[in-house]
């Protein structure tokens, strides 16, 4: 079946088999490999992407439920090769170890700085609960996206 | 350490993390060959049977099977592991557990092969299993690999002084049981491989592995081809912890033969529930513990049995429990200990390395026992270790006299106590204690409007524990590291390691440490990426050495090299011989003339003057030593020590713990990156957080239960409220700068810091990790009566 969608801000078609995943769609056919999957169960987060503006789990999301709607992965996020503040203060917390939870994590935390400029402690934990890292221990993605959220307001002032 | 460092000790952000955050960085599943195939592997639904026949008829004609491969494709080695080749890369007559594989089929479309697997007709017998270890020895139980003679795997016994002599002098005796339970790695990436065929019969392997020297000798063995025909290359490495090494071995293998067989690239990707299905886990242990004490609670014997659960294969159990063995009494001075420590096969699932390696076990039991003996002659818990702990001159339980570096013990010990205020709270907690509720299926414990303000049922409790930790690989083997480094002639440096980088951050280490030698800032430093073809075998990257051995490797090799551009810049200058050059942050320094030259410009002078730019540094392991049969000898060549205090809340009503704070101080020598040092702790606490309370790997007949994270459940953002590490840098001598372990101290001391505070909070010792809901509220473990759950 055809779809359309919006992808990373360009609109994008696929011929696509309506059994496929919307994580197999994004890694195969478009290459974007920055999604990961980790479970296929919809526990683990590494295959998070936005949906519309709300984070899913790529792995649980037929290709063919995107048709007509936004997609926002990982390449998405990054301008060029500026970093987006949640990418910048990821790295300067030390909330990167082995990477793979990485691409989920920043886009999970987009989500809900996007609908929630100004969380607090809790509801940074609740927003990416629902992504396990075994590396990091969580703190320094929780001080990440705190951090983020302090300058993107102190931004809007100005 | 004295040492005005320009980088050394600071926060640096890591040289991968831009690739990596910016979802770039190409982990193995990630890379696609032209005309790359794939292979899905062949189990039964069995622990242990005889494989009669295999019928591949349905499927040997379909246009999707490129190839079925078996070991009759295998050119050399049909069995390989780490210290005994126990393990069939295919298992053609019989399988030992559920995890092994038969045969495999390859081709095009990874999903056609899986249907596809369905149709396969395996002829099997399923034969008695063995999935309890305490049988492993009796004299009528079945043998897992008969060739043996035994189940026994290893035993290894310490002997010092006279146990029984010990005991009698002694005002108290106490005797006690713990058992421990078997953990997942859950890195959170899935193994996968890429065997590519190069050109004269030669291989190249890139992949999720841990340690590629490792790689290179099994595939070699099992294509029987030389070392230099097999290329192993590492992919970035979605996490390890240990767990991506005998597996990748053997996935390895295995893609290599089909793609020798077909002279195409070959992938191999697990998915989770494969992932855990076949993946070796952490030993489970059970305990035996004998102790006797003076009045004033000195130790003067410990008698200690500790029985690994191996599983279906040796793997790495021989080294884990000889960590077990060196570290079983805890960081105490004790004259008379008597030490067994068995591995032994059963038909579980297999048990080898992960962080922690054999110490997280014998911990458990060693601390929580600590604080028995406290309670029992009324002191606190940190008062019996002090009495007890570990000083400089000290000997250790295998004979080993601490001399010649920082036995920070005590100090970690006091430093933990003064900054939690551990013995007021310890004390305060227990006079509040209350038991937990009565419990019974007649009457609900509790009503609904408890459950919605349940502060009145929360206990709130402090415990700590204390370890000991010997660095690198000890008397289990070969100790060395080598590192490589150069410079363009624009003044760019490239370096390359022979120890791996696993997500820990180590590149960002050795890079550090290069750097710091080398007056250069950490931008100019471009790391290679880790190729087995490229530079010398350092050992694994394991065992915490990394940092001890790597970084030393990579200072060593910047000093040779920058020795070399002394001579240059003093030529140049026209220094005379009294005065000294430094190199600091691109800039090159005299004592008596200041700046004289920029880095860049010294390297074009030398290049000019055919000077060699280029260096291999070393490090290689002072002298240890180790009697077998006896137990004695200077086990590792160093040390660190640790502390945690564990702050929790325990829910009277429900069993649940919750970890308020844990507060880990660790002695880890100089501190390289602060970033990565900090990080080591924050995920390494939270780890032994999940061995503590929430992790465990069940089998019903040797069937795994929790073959995804929907059952198998690792801590998330919310499990743990706050992780503070402290660092006590001290003294060292040996390493780069003194800098040494950090990476598996950080998660051993958890689950007992953990076990001692709900004990405060609660008045109940626990014997049995972890100390999920049930264990606290029921003292047992509740398991399903058979596979089934919900809607399945």
């Amino acid at each position: 079946m055809e779809i359309k969608f919006v992808l990373n801000g360009k609109e994008v078609a696929a011929d696509i088999s309506p059994s496929i995943r919307l994580l197999d769609l994004l890694r195969e056919k478009f290459e974007l490999t920055g999604t990961k999957e980790g479970c296929g169960v919809g526990e683990c987060g590494a295959c998070t992407v936005l949906m519309n503006g709300k984070a899913v789990n790529s792995c649980l999301v037929l290709a063919a439920q995107v048709n007509n709607s936004e997609i926002l992965t990982i390449e998405g996020i990054t301008n060029g090769e500026e970093l987006h503040p949640l990418q910048k203060n990821f790295l300067l917390n030390g909330a990167v170890q082995c990477g793979f939870c990485s691409p989920g994590m920043v886009l999970s935390s987009y989500a809900l700085l996007e609908e929630n400029p100004n969380p607090t402690d809790e509801e940074i934990k609740d927003a990416i609960a629902g992504n396990l890292c075994r590396c990091t221990g969580y703190k320094q993605i929780i001080d990440a996206v705190k951090q983020t959220a302090k300058e993107l307001k102190v931004e809007v002032k100005v | 350490m004295s040492k005005d460092f320009s980088i050394v000790g600071k926060s640096v952000i890591r040289e991968d993390g831009f690739e990596k955050i910016t979802g770039r960085a190409k982990f193995a599943d990630d890379y696609k060959f032209d005309g790359m195939l794939f292979s899905v592997m062949l189990r039964v639904p069995a622990t242990h049977a005889k494989i009669n026949s295999v019928d591949f008829s349905a499927i040997q004609n379909n246009p999707s099977v490129a190839s079925i491969i078996t070991s009759q494709d295998i050119p050399g080695a049909k069995k390989i592991g780490m210290i005994k080749n126990d393990q069939p890369v295919f298992c053609d007559e019989k399988i030992v557990t559920p995890g092994d594989v038969l045969a495999m089929i390859v081709g095009e479309d990874e999903t056609e092969l899986r249907k596809l697997l369905t149709k396969i007709k395996v002829d099997y017998t399923s034969l008695p299993t063995l999935t309890d270890p305490k049988k492993s020895l009796d004299p009528d139980a079945l043998l897992i690999h008969p060739e043996f003679g035994s189940n026994l795997i290893v035993h290894h016994p310490l002997r010092k002084g006279n146990v029984e002599k010990g005991f009698a002098e002694s005002d108290e005796i106490l005797e006690r049981v713990y058992t421990t339970q078997t953990i997942e790695h859950a890195y959170i990436e899935p193994e996968a491989v890429i065997a590519i065929p190069l050109e004269d019969g030669a291989l190249k392997v890139i992949g999720s592995i841990q340690n590629p020297f490792t790689v290179r000798r099994i595939v070699a063995s099992v294509l029987n081809l030389p070392n230099e025909k097999v290329q192993v290359v590492q992919a970035q490495l979605g996490g390890s912890f240990g767990g991506k090494d005998d597996t990748m071995c053997m996935l390895s293998a295995r893609a290599a033969v089909a793609a020798l067989k077909l002279n195409r690239s070959v992938k191999i990707r697990y998915t989770r529930d494969e992932s855990i299905l076949e993946s070796y886990k952490r030993h489970p242990y059970i305990l035996k513990y004998k102790v006797g004490f003076s009045k004033i609670g000195k130790i003067n014997a410990m008698k200690i049995d500790l029985l690994a659960d191996g599983g279906a294969y040796c793997s790495m159990s021989p080294f884990v429990t000889w960590r077990s063995v060196v570290q079983a009494t805890g960081p105490y001075e004790i004259e008379n200990v008597q030490t067994d420590v068995r591995a032994v096969y059963t038909n579980n699932p297999y048990t080898g390395a992960m962080r922690g390696f054999g110490s997280p076990q014998p911990i458990f039991a060693q601390e929580t026992l600590m604080d028995e003996i406290a309670l029992h002659i009324g002191v606190t818990p940190d008062e019996i270790r002090r009495r007890n702990g570990l000083k400089l001159g000290s000997v250790t339980a295998t004979g080993q006299t601490l001399k010649e570096h920082d036995v920070n013990l005590i100090p970690v010990l006091n430093k933990a106590v003064s900054f939690t205020n551990f013995a007021e709270k310890w004390k305060e907690n227990k006079k509040n204690q209350t038991g937990l509720k009565e419990y019974s299926f007649d009457q609900p414990i509790f009503k609904d409007e408890q459950f919605i303000s349940s502060e009145k049922l929360i206990k709130k409790g402090i415990g700590l524990a204390v370890s000991f930790r010997g660095c690198s690989l000890g008397a289990e083997g070969l100790d060395q590291s080598s590192c490589y480094i150069s410079v363009q002639p624009d003044g760019k440096v490239v370096m390359l390691s022979g120890l791996a980088e696993n997500g820990q951050g180590l590149r960002m280490t050795l890079l550090m440490a290069a750097a710091e030698e080398l007056g250069v800032t950490a931008d100019k430093i471009i790391f290679l990426e880790n190729d087995t073809s490229k530079i010398e075998d350092s050992g694994p990257t394991v065992a915490s050495r990394g940092t001890i051995m790597g970084a030393a490797a990579a200072k060593n090799a910047a000093e040779l090299l920058r020795k070399q551009l002394e001579k240059v810049a003093r030529e140049v200058s026209k220094l005379d011989e009294t005065d000294f050059i430094s190199f600091r942050e691109n800039l090159v320094f005299s004592r008596k003339k200041g700046m004289i030259a920029k880095f860049d410009d010294v390297i074009k002078a030398a290049f000019e003057n055919k000077v060699e730019l280029s260096a291999i540094g070393r490090y290689k392991s002072p002298d240890v030593s180790w009697d077998e049969h006896t137990g004695q000898g200077d086990a590792y060549f160093t040390y660190v020590y640790g502390c945690q205090v564990a702050e929790v809340s325990v829910n009277t009503g429900t069993g649940e713990v919750y970890l308020n704070k844990i507060t880990a101080v660790h002695d880890p020598g100089t501190v390289i990156n602060r970033l990565g040092a900090i990080g080591q702790v924050y995920g390494g606490v939270t780890q032994g957080a999940g061995y503590g309370i929430l992790e465990e790997v069940t089998n019903e007949d040797g069937m795994i239960r929790e073959l995804n994270f929907d059952q198998y459940l690792i801590p998330t953002a919310k499990d743990i409220d706050e992780i503070k590490p402290l660092f006590l840098e001290g003294n060292e001598k040996y390493g780069a700068w003194g800098a040494k372990s950090l990476g598996e101290p950080t998660l051993e001391l958890g689950a007992a810091a953990i076990a001692n505070a709900v004990c405060n909070a609660l008045g109940k010792r626990f014997y049995n990790l972890p100390l999920n809901l049930e264990e606290v509220l029921l003292g047992r473990k509740l398991r399903p009566q058979d596979l089934k759950r919900g809607s399945l």
